[in-house]
C-alpha cells in the first residue's frame, strides 16, 4: 500500500506538474539568447505564471514521494519504474497542451516503454 | 507558425532584442541549444537521483504515515549532504529543462530525455554498485531505439500541422 501509493504519486503529480511547467512556459516564449539578462527575464516571467506555481507544487509533491521511495529501493528499480509517465506525458501532451503526437512518434514513444518494461523485468 | 512569429518578432521589437536575436544566431541555433540543453538534463538529472538514493539509503526507510511520524522522520532528509548534492544537481536539471520547454514541444522533449535512463543505470552501477542484468541492459538499449525514433520525427510538433 505504501509503495503504491509512492509510486502512483511519483507518476501522476511528476507528470501533472511537468505539464503544467510547460504550459506555463509556452506563455514565456522562447529564451532568445544565454545571456545572464534573457534568462533572468524568462526566470522572472515564468514566475508570474499561475500555472507555474501549480506545476512546481506537484513536482515538489512527486520528489518527495520519489525520497520516500528510494529509502527502500535500488535507484536502477525507483527510476525505471517511474517511466510509466511516458504514457502519461503522451496522453497529457495530446489532451491537455493540444499538442500533435505523430505515428512515428507514438513508434518512439512505444518502444521506449518496452524498453523500460524490459529494464523493470530484468531485476536481478 | 512559430517560426513566423519569431521573424515577426525580429521586425517590430526593439533593436536590444534584435541583436540578441543575431547573436544567438538565429533560428539555426535551436538545433545546437536543444542538444545542449537535453545533454545537461541526461547527465544532471540521473547524478541527482542516484545522489539522492545514495542519502536515502543512509537514512533508511520512512514512513508515510501517521502524518507526525512522516514529518520527525522527514527533516533528516535535510541533514544528509548527499541529499543536497542531489537536490544541486536537479536544479541544474530543472533549469535545462524549463529552458528546452519553452522552444521545443513537451512530447518531443520528455522522449529525448529518456536516454537518462541508460546513465542512472551507469551511474548505479559504477558509483552504488548496483546489479544490472542483460535484460535490463537490452531494455536500455531499446529505449535509446525508441529516443532516435522520436528524434527523427522533427524539433517542433507545430511545425508538422502544415505538412499535414
Amino acid at each position: 500500500m505504501r509503495d503504491l501509493i509512492l509510486f502512483t504519486t511519483i507518476v501522476a503529480a511528476g507528470t501533472g506538474g511537468e505539464l503544467c511547467v510547460s504550459r506555463a512556459m509556452k506563455n514565456v516564449g522562447e529564451a532568445l539568447s544565454f545571456h545572464p539578462a534573457e534568462i533572468i527575464r524568462v526566470v522572472l516571467r515564468a514566475l508570474r505564471q499561475p500555472w507555474m506555481w501549480v506545476g512546481v507544487g506537484m513536482m515538489a509533491l512527486a520528489f518527495f514521494a520519489l525520497l520516500g521511495a528510494l529509502s527502500t529501493y535500488n535507484v536502477s528499480f525507483v527510476v525505471p519504474v517511474t517511466a510509466l509517465s511516458y504514457v502519461a506525458g503522451a496522453l497529457g501532451g495530446l489532451v491537455f497542451l493540444h499538442e500533435r503526437v505523430t505515428f512515428w512518434r507514438w513508434i518512439g514513444v512505444l518502444l521506449v516503454a518496452i524498453g523500460v518494461t524490459l529494464v523493470f523485468l530484468g531485476k536481478s | 507558425m512559430r517560426r513566423l512569429r519569431f521573424y515577426t518578432m525580429k521586425n517590430v521589437t526593439t533593436e536590444h532584442i534584435e541583436k540578441e536575436v543575431k547573436a544567438s544566431g538565429s533560428t539555426k541555433s535551436v538545433g545546437w541549444k536543444t542538444f545542449l540543453m537535453i545533454l545537461v538534463m541526461i547527465v544532471m538529472g540521473p547524478l541527482g537521483n542516484v545522489l539522492l538514493g545514495k542519502g536515502m539509503k543512509q537514512i533508511g526507510a520512512v514512513p508515510i504515515w501517521p502524518l507526525s511520524e512522516l514529518l520527525h522522520e522527514g527533516v533528516k532528509v535535510f541533514t544528509s549532504a548527499s541529499i543536497w548534492l542531489g537536490i544541486s544537481s536537479l536544479i541544474a536539471f530543472f533549469i535545462a529543462y524549463m529552458l528546452v520547454l519553452s522552444w521545443a514541444d513537451y512530447s518531443f522533449v520528455q522522449p529525448a530525455s529518456s536516454l537518462a535512463y541508460g546513465v542512472v543505470a551507469l551511474l548505479g552501477y559504477t558509483m552504488l554498485g548496483e546489479k544490472v542484468s542483460p535484460l535490463r541492459w537490452m531494455g536500455i538499449a531499446i529505449i535509446c531505439l525508441g529516443v532516435f525514433v522520436v528524434s527523427r520525427t522533427g524539433l517542433r510538433t507545430a511545425q508538422q500541422e502544415t505538412e499535414g
